[in-house]
């Protein structure tokens, strides 16, 4: 370090200054599938058609091979004395809160993944293992994952849940909006069960405009509000209720997409590596420059 | 300073009855990692989906990685700046660093899921993640610390090649290797410390934008979008303070003196980078109006009370003062103080902050988790302790010294 002369400096510090600037015009094209097309479908659920039949629940089982006790005894009601959120074993799960309004009818909300138009997880996850498919479905890969659960950590509405008892290749579950199923043309599986046409399969733009005309129709019947419709940048999943579905079920969010500061900040940083790269040439700078006075002083 | 320092391996006892407990400490603590390896982590920790990062994440990575900090903050004063007079402190607080980074990476690999694609970063870029910015630096920071590192490597082994028997033909090569390697990086090195200036500023503030995409779900106190400034800003206050600290526990254990000359210089250094943190965590506090928060009595409340009172107000005063800089056992205190600050910052941003809107239980680290944690900083510090005894890297009083008058002026001027 000591005899380095100025010109030998200035070209090593070009070639890193070039390597680095090489690495940036790679990194843009590295990033995950986001896809945000028009035609992306969703599923409104008009939580006051729902009866709490969890036949739902055994569906999402059945269709991703989780084990599962058979369909009559999801009948049993007393399941709903506690809250229960998805996890590994149930990737949906349908929750009941009482009415105020009215007492003998009460909220039963089904939970699940609510597939983001802006996902918190895709933004976060580190090697890229989640994506916004065009048909709205948010899912995860099992071939990059390398079990960080940074995704659960971004989450907004608290979805994603992981194998903690897997000693070898866990994996994160969450709802992947029956992916496989829907490629082939096959509904969801748990709207295909629904007995009560609670939950209505189709396209995102159409699902606000039928929402809007329920809610316009029956004004005494439900709660002005379509909860997903601008929550974080809105979801693919919308409810209707007879009650503000905030106020029991849902987390109060506001409308800008979940990952937005945290990406405006990590962009900013390293936009196009210029800050980065300044702040090399600003140390070189300083280091050079007292380097040389060090010499002239003891000289 | 009129006695002359130089890097030298100690010469003392390794094992001492300190060295052995220290050892039982990292035996429980391996014996509990075995356990997480074979069951997963749900055996060993109280983590669960709800709350998916625990003290594995809070303390062992972004205390971690926080309190490594010393290692760039020197390298900047001693050979970014040129500050001649602090070369003695630059060596020790390389090692600590490049030890700390070890762990943080091996602490990361053991929380994740799927240890064995620890690699899957490099090969798998998403770019907008502040988890991959930090990872990646991470990792080059890490190889650049190694780097760094070389030269006392070679030092050690130039001219002390002495390979027996069969081998013994291979001393001659190895040595003109060892020379080429430290002709060359001498060359170079400064490319390195300069990189590894700013890596770290990167890596350290990346780390503070980890949980500002976990949104609502983290306490207004610490939930603000200047949380990378503040990471960056502490970690830069908490360099000096653990270099203080480590060189008197070294100086303590060895039985060296402490190089108070040096250290109430740096201790001199610290009031106003810990004051700008100060500024700028008050400032949020009173834009973001969250010193409401403070009136009601929490967790949270009292957690943060702590971390500002007695981690950064109250030191802040002490390092003021000339008396706490003169006296070995205040500037102590003083650097415990801010380390402790910085570390308890680190668990509040990453568990005490952390309220999922929906959960059965809170958070607290199993027996498990604790001893893996504590068992971690039992083996850095054995690590340590083995490296300093077989490499030039504390400074002693050289007794071979011969000073030739340019320098000792230059010396005693200092």
């Amino acid at each position: 370090m000591e005899k380095q002369s100025r010109r030998e400096f200035f070209k090593t510090t070009a070639i890193v200054g070039s390597a680095i600037a090489g690495l940036s015009s790679n990194s843009t094209k590295a990033a995950p599938k986001n896809i945000l097309s028009e035609d992306r479908m969703g599923v409104l659920v008009d939580t006051t058609a729902c009866i709490g039949c969890r036949s739902c629940e055994w569906a999402c089982k059945t269709a991703h091979g989780i084990e599962t006790q058979s369909l009559e005894k999801y009948s049993d009601r007393t399941v709903f004395k506690n809250m229960r959120r998805p996890d590994v074993n149930a990737l949906t799960v349908v929750n009941e809160y009482a009415n105020h309004q009215n007492a003998q009818l009460p909220t039963d909300v089904k939970i699940q993944c609510m597939h983001c138009d802006h996902p918190a997880c895709v933004s976060a996850c580190i090697v890229g293992a989640f994506s916004k498919q065009e048909n709205g479905s948010v899912i995860w890969d099992t071939k990059k994952c390398i079990g960080c659960r940074y995704c659960m950590v971004a989450c907004p509405f608290q979805v994603p849940s992981f194998e903690y008892n897997k000693a070898i290749n866990p994996e994160i579950k969450k709802c992947d909006f029956c992916f496989e199923r829907t490629k082939v043309g096959k509904l969801p599986a748990c709207v295909e069960i629904c007995p009560v046409e609670a939950l209505t399969y189709g396209p995102r733009n159409d699902l606000i405009k039928i929402a809007r005309e329920r809610i316009k129709r029956n004004p005494d019947k439900y709660f002005d509000y379509i909860y997903g419709e601008y929550e974080v940048g809105g979801t693919s999943w919308m409810y209707i209720g007879n009650q503000d579905l905030r106020n029991v079920a849902f987390p109060k969010l506001g409308d800008k997409p979940a990952p937005g500061v945290s990406e405006a900040i990590q962009h900013g940083i390293f936009a196009y590596f210029v800050p980065p790269v300044s702040l090399y040439a600003l140390l070189g700078g300083i280091m050079w420059i007292t380097k040389n006075r060090k010499n002239s002083e003891e000289e | 300073m009129v006695s002359y320092m130089k890097p030298a391996p100690i010469t003392k006892k390794y094992f001492t009855p300190g060295v052995f407990v220290l050892m039982l400490i990292a035996l429980n603590g391996i014996a509990f990692l075995l356990g997480r390896l074979f069951f997963g982590i749900g055996a060993v920790t109280h983590l669960n989906n709800q709350y998916p990062w625990g003290i594995w994440i809070g303390v062992d990575v972004a205390a971690g990685v926080a309190l490594a900090a010393g290692g760039f903050t020197t390298a900047a004063l001693g050979h970014v700046m040129h500050r001649s007079h602090y070369h003695d402190i630059v060596r020790p607080a390389l090692l600590t660093a490049l030890l700390g980074y070890t762990f943080v990476a091996l602490s990361v690999s053991i929380d994740i899921g799927r240890w064995y694609y620890i690699w899957h970063p490099m090969i798998m870029w998403n770019g907008s993640s502040a988890l991959f910015e930090v990872g990646i630096c991470v990792m080059i920071y890490l190889t650049v610390l190694y780097i760094e590192f070389l030269p006392i490597v070679t030092e050690r082994f130039i001219n002390h090649v002495n390979l027996k028997g069969i081998f013994s033909f291979l001393n001659k090569p190895i040595e003109r290797l060892l020379m080429l390697l430290d002709k060359g990086l001498s060359k170079v090195m400064f490319v390195f410390i300069i990189a590894g200036v700013v890596l770290s500023t990167l890596h350290q503030s990346s780390l503070g934008t980890l949980m500002v995409i976990a949104g609502p779900k983290m306490h207004p106190l610490w939930q603000t979008p200047i949380l990378p400034l503040l990471f960056l800003l502490s970690a830069i206050s908490v360099g000096f303070p653990m270099v203080i600290f480590e060189s008197m526990i070294a100086a303590r254990s060895f039985g060296l003196k402490p190089e108070m000359e040096i250290l109430s210089r740096l201790g001199s250094i610290v009031p106003p980078i810990l004051g700008i943190y100060l500024a700028f965590k008050l400032g949020d506090m009173f834009i973001r109006e969250t010193f409401v928060y403070l009136t009601s009595f929490n967790t949270q409340s009292v957690m943060f009370t702590i971390e500002v009172l007695f981690g950064v107000i109250i030191p802040l005063r002490m390092f003021l003062s000339k008396a706490v800089l003169k006296s070995p056992l205040w500037l102590f205190i003083a650097s415990c103080l801010v380390i402790f600050g910085v570390l308890l910052n680190r668990i509040n941003n990453f568990v005490t902050a952390y309220t999922p809107p929906y959960s059965f239980s809170s958070y607290f680290p199993s027996f498990g988790e604790i001893s893996v944690t504590v068992g971690f900083i039992a083996l850095l510090v054995l690590l340590y302790r083995l490296i300093v005894f077989n490499f030039p890297v504390i400074s002693v009083i050289d007794r071979h010294y011969t000073p030739r008058t340019k320098y000792a002026i230059r010396g005693s001027e200092q």
